[in-house]
C-alpha cells in the first residue's frame, strides 16, 4: 500500500509527513509536482508549506500543476485524497473540495495547539476515530479561514474554539464521497505525545486503512 | 493592449484585511467611514489588437486561474 507525498515548489511539510505514515507502518514515496503518473499508488497526500510561494491565492498555481490531474483522476476513484494546510487549499482551489481558505479572522499567523471535536467518522481521515472524540493537534497558518457559500462541505473535524473564524468552525471538510479531506491542522506533527500529543495518529491511521490496492 | 483586471471579494465574503483597516481609521478619528474593502488589481499586456477578442480570452484566465469563482467576481478593462 503506498502514498504518494506530493512536492510542489515551497512544500515543507513533506518529510514530517512521510516520517509519519513510515512509524505508523505505512509506505511513502515524495512525488514532484510535475510527476504525470500515479498509477502506482494508492493514496496521495498534498502537504503543507506555500506551493509556487501562495502566489496570486494559496493553492492557485499549484492546482495546474501536472501531478493535479492524477490527484482528480485518485480522488474521482474514490481514492484517499489527504490535503493538509496548505495541500486542503490547494484541493479548494482544485475543486475536489467545496469552498476556500482566506485569511484568519485576526489576521494572525496562529501557531499553536488547537482542540478539535470528530463530528463525521465517515471519511478517510476520521475513520479511526469516534463520534464526540477529542483531538489535539498543532495548527500553523495563516489562511485557516474556511469559507463555504454553497454549504456542501462536510465538516469532519471541529475547532472546540475558533481560532480562525472559520465556517463551521472546521478544521477538516470532506468531500461526498468523504474519500476526499482537508484538514488545516497538522496531523503528522502530533503522532508522539514527545511533541507534545500523540492524537494525530488514529487520524493518519484512519487514512492507512482506507487505503486499497491500486 | 493593455488590460486591467479587478478582482473583488463578494460582498457577502469576510474581508478580515479591510475590517482592520478600518478600524484602525476610526482610531485615527476617521468616523466617517463606513466600510473598507482590500481587492486586487492585476495589470497585464496583451499581443492581440482586437479588443474584445482580448477582453475575450482576458475574462477566460480570470475564469481559469485569475479569480477564485467561489469567492471572486471580475471586471476587465481593455485600453490601447
Amino acid at each position: 500500500m503506498r502514498t504518494a507525498v506530493v512536492v510542489f515548489p515551497g512544500t515543507n511539510c513533506e518529510m514530517d509527513v512521510a516520517h509519519a505514515i513510515t512509524a505508523l507502518g505505512g509506505e511513502t514515496e515524495l512525488v514532484w509536482h510535475r510527476h504525470e503518473d500515479l498509477s502506482n499508488f494508492d493514496g496521495v497526500i498534498l502537504p503543507g508549506g506555500f506551493a509556487h510561494g501562495d502566489y496570486l491565492r494559496t493553492g492557485a498555481i499549484a492546482r495546474f500543476s501536472p501531478v493535479m490531474d492524477e490527484v482528480g483522476r485518485m480522488a474521482a476513484e474514490g481514492r484517499p485524497v489527504l490535503g493538509i494546510c496548505n495541500g486542503f487549499q490547494i484541493l479548494c482551489e482544485a475543486g475536489l473540495l467545496p469552498g476556500a481558505l482566506i485569511a484568519n479572522r485576526d489576521l494572525a499567523f496562529i501557531c499553536r495547539f488547537v482542540d478539535l471535536e470528530v463530528t463525521d467518522t465517515d471519511t478517510v481521515l476520521t475513520r479511526s476515530t469516534e463520534l464526540g472524540q477529542r483531538i489535539r493537534i498543532p495548527l500553523n497558518s495563516y489562511e485557516g479561514n474556511w469559507v463555504d457559500p454553497s454549504n456542501s462541505g462536510r465538516v469532519a473535524l471541529r475547532y472546540l474554539d475558533d481560532p480562525n473564524g472559520s465556517q463551521q468552525r472546521a478544521a477538516a471538510v470532506a468531500n461526498d464521497g468523504g474519500n476526499v479531506v482537508g484538514v488545516m491542522p497538522h496531523p503528522e506533527r502530533g503522532i508522539d505525545e514527545l511533541l507534545g500529543s500523540g492524537d494525530g495518529r488514529a487520524l493518519l491511521e484512519g487514512f492507512l486503512h482506507s487505503l486499497v490496492p491500486a | 493592449m493593455k488590460v486591467t483586471v479587478e478582482i473583488t471579494r463578494r460582498p457577502e465574503i469576510a474581508d478580515p484585511q479591510g475590517t482592520t483597516i478600518q478600524r484602525a481609521l476610526h482610531d485615527l478619528g476617521h468616523n466617517e467611514v463606513m466600510s473598507v474593502r482590500v481587492d486586487r488589481v492585476i495589470h497585464l499586456e496583451v499581443q492581440d489588437d482586437d479588443p474584445n477578442d482580448v477582453r475575450a480570452r482576458v475574462e477566460e484566465m480570470c475564469r481559469q486561474v485569475l479569480a477564485n469563482p467561489v469567492l471572486e467576481d471580475f471586471a476587465v478593462e481593455v485600453s490601447e
